[in-house]
């Protein structure tokens, strides 16, 4: 067991119903991932937010660098056919 | 047996209002934000649970006093909770091993609540065994961390686990009311949970690397309301705002 001082920092996704998806909710500092569990129950679904929850150690995910944001995103700026609006949604689809 | 009813609901409710006090006292003062939380959270899942007690300890007694007049306008004698609950917070594997060895009697005490003939508690105890049993696993969980952790850890939750040791027969005491209820098909009969209790206390212990103490010494008092010095300090704190603004509610 590697021993530091502070506790490793994670990232704590929850799925607010079944049938949605996990969303991020915050980061929380634990010494593994079941006390990052736990943790994460207390400090993020007291009030019944949540029906599961993902932990992931923060180190492990790896970010895009934001001074890359222009080649990164704009091109995809002025392409407005990419995106699906111009069907009609059917009332029933609820979640898109 | 209206009388016996009432007191032997203070029995169970005390010990969760006075565990809820102590645990809630870290509210703001935990170790870290996230066990800090934890903590408040257990606190407050005891003082709800207590409500339904103390309400229904109102309604029976019916001479008027409600819920709130129950939990906080009794004098210290009056108070029947066991000797471990009301223990100070010296550090957290203190806290915790508290926490521990009073969710080990909740857990089995409920499971028999809920086959009480008084559907009132059994529909008490049938809503808090969930909290509980995350009580118990949050607890324990620190028991093993603490226990099979660095050194220093080990020596304060072996300390810890040494020390409160002492109150943990009382656990399975009967009083007077815990006979008669009993007898009625209401109680749960205590006697009967200390094998199962240590059985699980030791279990745990041993997964931790955690020494089982000896000690064949233990403190009662608690159950007829003889308690420690620490139990005036709490109440002070607890019962203050209804000593001084009497009647005040929010």
């Amino acid at each position: 067991m590697t021993t530091t001082k502070n506790w490793p920092l994670w990232e704590v996704f929850v799925r607010s119903k079944n049938g949605l998806e996990h969303r991020h909710f915050g980061s929380l500092h634990a010494a593994d991932a079941d006390m990052a569990l736990e943790n994460a129950r207390d400090v993020y679904t007291r009030r019944n937010e949540g029906v599961s929850i993902w932990v992931v150690e923060s180190k492990n995910i790896t970010a895009s660098n934001p001074e890359h944001n222009g080649e990164m995103f704009e091109p995809a700026k002025d392409k407005v056919y990419r995106h699906p609006t111009f069907y009609e949604l059917p009332d029933e689809v609820k979640y898109m | 047996m209206k009388k016996s009813l009432y007191n032997y609901i203070l029995g169970i409710a005390d010990n969760s209002l006075i565990l809820g006090q102590r645990i809630g006292e870290l509210c703001g003062h935990g170790p870290s934000l996230e066990t800090d939380i934890a903590c408040t959270n257990i606190s407050l899942d005891l003082l709800g649970q207590v409500r339904s007690y103390y309400q229904y300890a109102a309604k029976i007694a019916g001479d008027g006093r409600t819920e709130d007049d129950i939990a906080m306008l009794r004098k210290e004698r009056e108070y029947v909770n066991v000797l471990l609950v009301e223990q100070p917070n010296t550090d957290f594997a203190y806290t915790m091993a508290r926490h521990f060895l009073f969710d080990e009697y909740h857990l089995l005490f409920l499971t028999e609540l809920k086959k009480s003939k008084d559907m009132t508690l059994a529909a008490i105890a049938t809503k808090c065994i969930k909290e509980v049993r995350y009580h118990q696993r949050f607890s324990s969980d620190w028991i093993r961390r603490l226990g099979d952790g660095t050194e220093e850890s080990q020596n304060r939750m072996q300390a810890a686990i040494d020390d409160l040791w002492t109150y943990t027969d009382e656990l399975f005491h009967q009083t007077d009311a815990d006979k008669a209820m009993v007898s009625e098909g209401i109680g749960v009969d205590v006697t009967k949970l200390k094998n199962a209790y240590y059985e699980k206390v030791n279990t745990v212990l041993e997964e931790s690397t955690l020494t089982i103490p000896e000690s064949k010494y233990f403190q009662k008092g608690g159950k007829m309301g003889i308690h420690t010095e620490h139990m005036g300090f709490l109440l002070a704190e607890l019962q203050y705002m209804q000593r001084t603004y009497p009647n005040m509610e929010w």
